[in-house]
């Protein structure tokens, strides 16, 4: 016998099904929560559960898979995965973002615009935007069936009449096709005008939760706010301290213990790509020297 | 000239016709019918299990009655019966053109977040979309309600239970309903604390023009409140009348017994 020990993408076909369908029905009510089946995974919950189940459900052996875990290629969590796929899948793995065909995200939606034929994949935690606010499941799925949305503004109240302004600066919550408030994951509200009129299909998958839900392509998210206190991306001002970007959504890298710290692109495909590129910031000359050094000596 | 006002007023705003409640053998509520005017505040008095709560529920939608119908006079001037209404539109009544305050403020009132949100979430609910605007009509609401505005922004778990109390009363006056509903609104509220209550509510009752269904086995709230009382005893009307009438003059056995066991002052 030389059957292999684990199925295509590790789950076997009739859960698979089951997820697919679930993403199906997703995909035709956007926003809406559907529960699904959810397996046990070898992982942990919290790991990204919910986004390995929907990535190894769509996943087909032509696929190029890249796995983010707040915007970098390279931490314990993105590597994983990604090995997870070329070990149980066979498939291709890319850190570049253009050449994916199904990237899964933890906290981000990569700088680089997606295009269609993308699938994007998100690992989320809590996918009830209203839990904090209503910790009734019936109460809250009564809310979404009616469109009953007043609870959500009362959070953002809360945020201004404590904080001066609405202070959510992640897993900002939006109304998407003008119907279903929906909870983006924790990404951060930097990344919410990405998630509207998008090319991709993105699909939101929560493990321990149990629910999948999707945002078609080209499809209206809106995020939440008042008249008078309008929605508003949130980013470090400073240029990335490598690759000297302007406009992406930066990490603070505390440096030292006297206070000195350094911000940089947490897309790292993106940074890498603006330093090939020939871009530079006000840090990047030091590591650029040393190779360039290497280079001479050997 | 016709007074449109006047008008609006002959007609009662809600009816509830041979109204019954059975839970299995049990029946909490007989055949109970009466009809409510705008402005009229009526009391429903009894003991504990009389069926006094489980009416206010049928009255409120809240619980399909056995047998009967309560019919509601809706803003646009026609009376639907409430079985008749899909959820959407029951719970829309219920946080735009209804209020109900309940015994115990927790169950009406978020008390983790901000006594102006709480104020403000019926606004928000029905489209308000202005943080400004929001916070001025709650910060109005809170002043007529005798809560410092300086505690707008603090938590109804950090109010003493009065305070709690006022909260929710603003909280369901604040889209200006037509019709509330209270189940016992000074239950476990000190005497001095239960008469500025009670001071507060006349006085907005009055000035709003509120129909009022107020639930209490306390005689003296139905005296100070109410234009009419009904007496209920084992889930039965027994008696029914203008307030001081039934109070000064009970014509039932019961009636009068709950009249003279009210200790004098």
């Amino acid at each position: 016998m030389n059957a292999p020990a684990y199925n295509f993408a590790y789950l076997d076909e009739q859960t698979k099904r089951m997820i697919r369908r679930a993403i199906l029905k997703a995909i035709a009510i956007p926003g809406y929560q559907v529960p699904f089946a959810s397996r046990e995974m070898p992982m942990p919950y919290g790991w990204g559960t919910g986004g390995v189940q929907v990535t190894a459900a769509i996943l087909g052996p032509q696929d190029v898979l890249k796995v983010i875990d707040q915007g970098s290629d390279d931490t314990t969590n993105a590597i994983s995965i990604r090995k997870f796929f070329a070990k149980t899948a066979g498939v291709a793995t890319t850190t570049a973002t253009d050449e994916a065909t199904v990237i899964q995200t933890r906290h981000r939606i990569p700088e680089t615009a997606l295009h269609a034929n993308q699938v994007l994949v998100y690992q989320v935690p809590i996918p009830e935007p209203l839990r904090f606010l209503e910790p009734r499941e019936t109460e809250t799925r009564r809310m979404h069936a009616l469109a009953e949305y007043g609870l959500m503004h009362v959070k953002l109240y809360e945020d201004i009449a404590r904080f001066g302004h609405i202070a959510t600066a992640y897993a900002y919550p939006v109304k998407v096709n003008a119907r279903y408030v929906m909870d983006p994951s924790p990404t951060p509200k930097f990344d919410n005008p990405k998630m509207d009129n998008c090319p991709a299909l993105q699909l939101f998958g929560a493990g321990r939760e149990k629910r999948i839900y999707a945002i078609p392509p080209y499809t209206q998210v809106v995020s939440l706010d008042f008249e008078d206190h309008p929605f508003e991306p949130y980013r470090f001002n400073a240029p990335c301290a490598l690759c000297g970007a302007e406009n992406s959504y930066l990490d603070e890298i505390v440096t030292d213990d006297k206070g000195g710290r350094m911000f940089v692109c947490s897309d790292t495909d993106y940074c890498e790509g603006r330093q090939a590129a020939g871009h530079h910031g006000s840090l990047s000359a030091a590591p650029y020297k040393e190779k360039a050094q290497e280079k001479s000596n050997g | 000239m016709v007074d449109q006002a006047a008008l609006e007023n002959d007609e009662p705003l809600l009816v509830a016709e041979a109204l019954s409640k059975s839970f299995g053998r049990i029946a909490a509520c007989r055949d109970v019918s009466f009809a409510l005017y705008p402005g009229e505040v009526l009391a429903i008095v009894g003991e504990s299990g009389s069926g006094k709560s489980t009416l206010l529920q049928m009255l409120s939608g809240q619980l399909t009655p056995s047998a009967g119908h309560v019919s509601y006079r809706m803003r646009d001037g026609i009376t639907r019966d409430l079985t008749t209404l899909g959820e959407a539109e029951r719970r829309f009544l219920f946080r735009t053109d209804w209020g109900f305050v309940h015994q115990d403020p927790a169950q009406g009132l978020r008390m983790a977040v901000s006594a102006g949100a709480n104020v403000g979430e019926r606004l928000m609910a029905v489209g308000w979309n202005h943080y400004g605007r929001i916070r001025d009509t709650a910060s109005d609401w809170l002043t007529r309600v005798e809560i410092d505005t300086a505690r707008i922004d603090d938590a109804p778990r950090t109010y003493s239970g009065g305070m709690r109390q006022r909260l929710q009363i603003a909280r369901n006056l604040v889209t200006e309903p037509r019709l509330v509903f209270m189940d016992e609104p000074t239950g476990g509220l000190d005497v001095s604390v239960q008469a500025r209550l009670l001071d507060l509510l006349r006085s907005l009752v009055a000035e709003l023009n509120l129909a009022v269904v107020i639930v209490t086995h306390d005689l003296a709230v139905a005296r100070l409140l109410s234009h009419r009382v009904m007496v209920m005893k084992g889930g039965r009307v027994i008696e029914t009348g203008l307030t001081d009438q039934v109070l000064d003059d009970p014509r039932e056995p019961y009636t009068q017994l709950l009249v003279s066991s009210i200790l004098p002052p």
